[in-house]
């Protein structure tokens, strides 16, 4: 087994927790919490990309990772500050009881 | 007895007098259009409106006929012609017009002046009638329809006319139409001289389709002048008649409905259950001398194609159907009580005579007993009415009886009318229109029959009106109401008749045949006395004064002073009472139609009530019904198919959409758990393509 084959099959597995955690928890915090495991699979990607890639002296790779990470925290400094809202609001952070954006 | 007729230069440009002759029937007929609006208590505007516009029309009938005579005396035969185009299409033109010329001109006088003095007897005699006001409309109207016919310069102008004239005798004859047997009176009038005017329109079309034009008179281009009448003789029509004897013939046949010719004069003796001035005015001045007026206008047509002193078919035909009405409604009159009914008949008869007249001696000798007829005719039948008020509508001869005493200037004008009817000699002008017809007969070249038909019927005219006078005004009174003398207004315009009775006479004398020298457009002379005393003349004026009075003599005889019970049988009636029942029963015409042609008309109707209903009624009922099934199948299509399928897609499109919308719940996590079975899906897919 390559070396890159371990960091993607690490990434899969980071991804699935993550995506495991978004599609079970109930709590609004747990999901962020997951799709930030995601996204840091992704990221974890990119990393292994470059680095086994073609051309790993030039620092693309890093330069996407921390473009990702910089995106990350702000997507969590909003969803995080939208939670804070919904709980002020209705006193929940239940995501099934969050329903009234149907169709 | 055939002459021709123009010796004088004719006149033919229309002076102002004949540009203006429209307004002599037009104001009557505006008249009867205004007086149709009045309310019904407006008696005296009505009548007052309906006189006025006659007198209007006979001032001016005077004018025009005082025109005709000046240029007459000035050696021009004045033909008028005033003529327009009332339709076109395409090239064919229908053009009407009127004529002033001497014979338009006689009659216009004539119907206006007794028409005028029938009207201001009407103010007397229907003085109590409810409906005065409808009465004297339907009587300028008619009068009217009457002056129309009169000056009419085209065939179709006067039919126009002369179906006014039938319209308003309908409905004066039916004017008590709440009488039953007025009702069926003045449809039978109408009914029978339809069956005339069907032939008359016959002859109407086939001589427009040989002429191209209905004119008289047009400037030679007319249809009764000699070119159009070249052409007419010319053309054959089977039967051994030219197109101008068979149009002559049916020409005929209309004007024998309305002057009450021998088959078609049932009519006319029920018109007597119209008011007495209806029928005098039908009998006198308007309606029956209408069909003899035509022939007269028309002779040229008639006469067409005959040798100098010959006659043609047409000609003949109407000579025997006036020679044989002349004796057949004479031989009727005899055993009639009715006094209205006694003169319907006469007239039947006396038309007879004109129509034999017409035939015989030309335009002057028939137009002379028109006119002649016309006064003493209308008198009678005012005397009757005159006699018939004063008795409370006793209308019966036999009720009636010494009445010579008791209502003097009525019996006075009476006893004129009558002698001048009967022809009594010298004096009376019925003598000299009579005995010019009896000339003609004489000298016919065709048959002698006429003649001996004629005389023979002059001696019953004798006969018949002594019989009505005798029961009328002699003998003791058997009536039980009491009789008066009518009003002034009503005695007076007898009087004036009764004058003219005996005055026009001299107008048509054979020694001064001024009359004749006027119709036919060359200079009068005067003849003398001697034309008294040449041979042939005065035997047949011996003649004739001798039938009249044998048949004064015998009538007097049987009937004189006598003042037999109305139950009583005639005294003919004991003597021959085979022949009275016949001539009483008028010859069983009535019945032998009511036998024939009307259950024919009846069975006829009824057939083609069936085919209506039945036959013609089931095509369109199924027509109709098939319509309807189609409707329903349509219907059900757009229901089931159309309707269905498209409510079926938006069922289903609404359904598509339910279930859609349910994917749409709101939780967030349920759409991220989609996209991460779709992300899963298309992994699969691009991994799965990418190896193949």
């Amino acid at each position: 087994m390559t070396p890159l084959a371990g960091y993607l099959l690490v990434a899969a597995l980071l991804f699935a927790i993550g995506l495991a955690g978004a599609l079970t928890r109930r709590n609004a915090i747990l999901v962020l919490i997951g799709i930030e495991l995601m996204l840091n699979a992704a990221n974890l990607n990119l990393i292994a990309f470059w680095r086994y890639g073609p051309h790993p002296e030039a620092l693309t790779g890093m330069m996407f990772a921390i473009f990702s990470i910089a995106v990350a925290a702000a997507e969590a400094a909003v969803g995080l500050g939208l939670v804070i809202q919904i709980h002020r609001h209705a006193h929940t952070t239940d995501l099934d009881a969050m329903n009234r954006m149907k169709g | 007895m055939i002459q021709e007729a123009i010796s004088f230069t004719p006149q033919l440009t229309a002076t102002p007098i004949a540009g203006l002759l429209w307004l002599i029937p037009a104001v009557p007929i505006l008249a009867a259009g205004v007086i149709s609006l009045l309310k019904q208590p407006k008696r005296k505007t009505s009548s007052t409106l309906a006189i006025g516009s006659l007198g209007f029309s006979l001032l001016f009938s005077i004018c025009a006929f005082l025109h005709v005579l000046t240029g007459w005396m000035h050696g021009q035969a004045v033909r008028e012609t005033v003529n327009f185009t009332w339709i076109q299409v395409g090239t064919t033109n229908v053009d009407l017009g009127w004529v002033l010329d001497p014979l338009s001109a006689v009659m216009l006088v004539m119907v206006c002046f007794v028409g005028l003095l029938i009207f201001i007897y009407s103010t007397g005699y229907m003085a109590h009638d409810e409906n005065f006001t409808r009465f004297f409309c339907f009587l300028a109207l008619f009068a009217g329809a009457m002056l129309g016919v009169v000056i009419s310069n085209s065939l179709l102008l006067l039919f126009m006319c002369w179906e006014l004239v039938g319209l308003t005798s309908y409905l004066l004859i039916g004017f008590w139409y709440h009488k039953p047997s007025a009702a069926a009176a003045a449809k039978k009038a109408f009914l029978t001289t339809r069956v005339g005017d069907i032939f008359f329109l016959l002859g109407m079309v086939w001589l427009y389709a040989q002429t191209n034009t209905l004119l008289f008179y047009n400037q030679g281009a007319g249809s009764i002048e000699t070119g159009a009448l070249t052409g007419l003789l010319a053309a054959h029509a089977g039967w051994g008649l030219t197109a101008a004897g068979a149009v002559g013939l049916l020409i005929f046949a209309g004007a024998a409905g309305k002057s009450g010719q021998l088959p078609l004069h049932v009519w006319l003796p029920d018109a007597m259950e119209g008011p007495t001035p209806v029928s005098a005015l039908i009998h006198a001045a308007t309606m029956v001398a209408a069909g003899v007026y035509l022939i007269a206008r028309v002779y040229p047509l008639m006469q067409a194609g005959a040798l100098t002193g010959g006659t043609t078919t047409a000609l003949t035909v109407v000579t025997f159907v006036g020679a044989s009405t002349a004796v057949f409604a004479a031989l009727i009159a005899v055993a009639q009580n009715d006094i209205k009914r006694i003169l319907a008949y006469s007239t039947v008869s006396q038309l007879g005579y004109m129509m034999a007249g017409l035939g015989m001696g030309g335009v002057a000798v028939g137009m002379f007993h028109l006119i002649t007829h016309a006064f003493f005719k209308a008198l009678l039948f005012m005397g009757a009415g005159s006699v018939i008020h004063g008795c409370h509508e006793e209308q019966d001869i036999r009720h009636m009886g010494g009445l010579s005493k008791k209502m003097r200037l009525t019996f006075f004008t009476y006893a004129i009318g009558m002698l001048a009817l009967s022809g009594f000699p010298l004096l009376f002008s019925g003598f000299w229109s009579k005995d010019g017809i009896l000339e003609a007969a004489q000298h016919w070249s065709v048959a002698k029959a006429p003649f001996y038909m004629l005389v023979f019927g002059a001696l019953l005219t004798a006969f018949y009106m002594t019989r009505q006078v005798s029961y009328a005004f002699f003998g003791s009174y058997r009536g039980h109401a009491e009789v008066h003398e009518s009003p002034k207004v009503m005695t007076l315009p007898l009087a004036i008749l009764a004058f003219f009775a005996i005055a026009l006479g001299a107008l048509g004398t054979p020694a001064w045949p001024w009359f004749r020298a006027f119709l036919e457009g060359h200079s009068a002379e005067y003849v003398g006395w001697h034309v008294f005393f040449e041979p042939g003349l005065p035997a047949l004026m011996c003649t004739s004064a001798l039938v009249v009075f044998v048949g004064l003599g015998l009538g007097w005889l049987l009937y004189g002073n006598r003042s037999p019970r109305a139950e009583e049988a005639d005294i003919l009636e004991q003597k021959i009472p085979l022949l009275w029942k016949l001539m009483s029963d008028r010859f069983y015409v009535d019945e032998f139609y009511g036998l024939t042609f009307i259950p024919f008309y009846g069975w006829w109707g009824r057939v083609a009530d069936f085919f209506d209903r039945h036959v013609w009624g089931g095509l369109v009922a199924f027509t109709a019904w098939a319509f309807r099934m189609g409707a329903h199948l349509s219907r059900f299509f757009d229901h089931q198919f159309v309707n269905g399928g498209f409510d079926k897609s938006c069922e289903e499109i609404a359904a598509g959409g339910g279930l859609l919308a349910r994917i749409q719940s709101g939780r967030v996590q349920a759409y991220l758990r989609i996209l991460a079975v779709a992300v899963a899906i298309l992994t699969v897919i691009l991994i799965w393509s990418s190896r193949a």
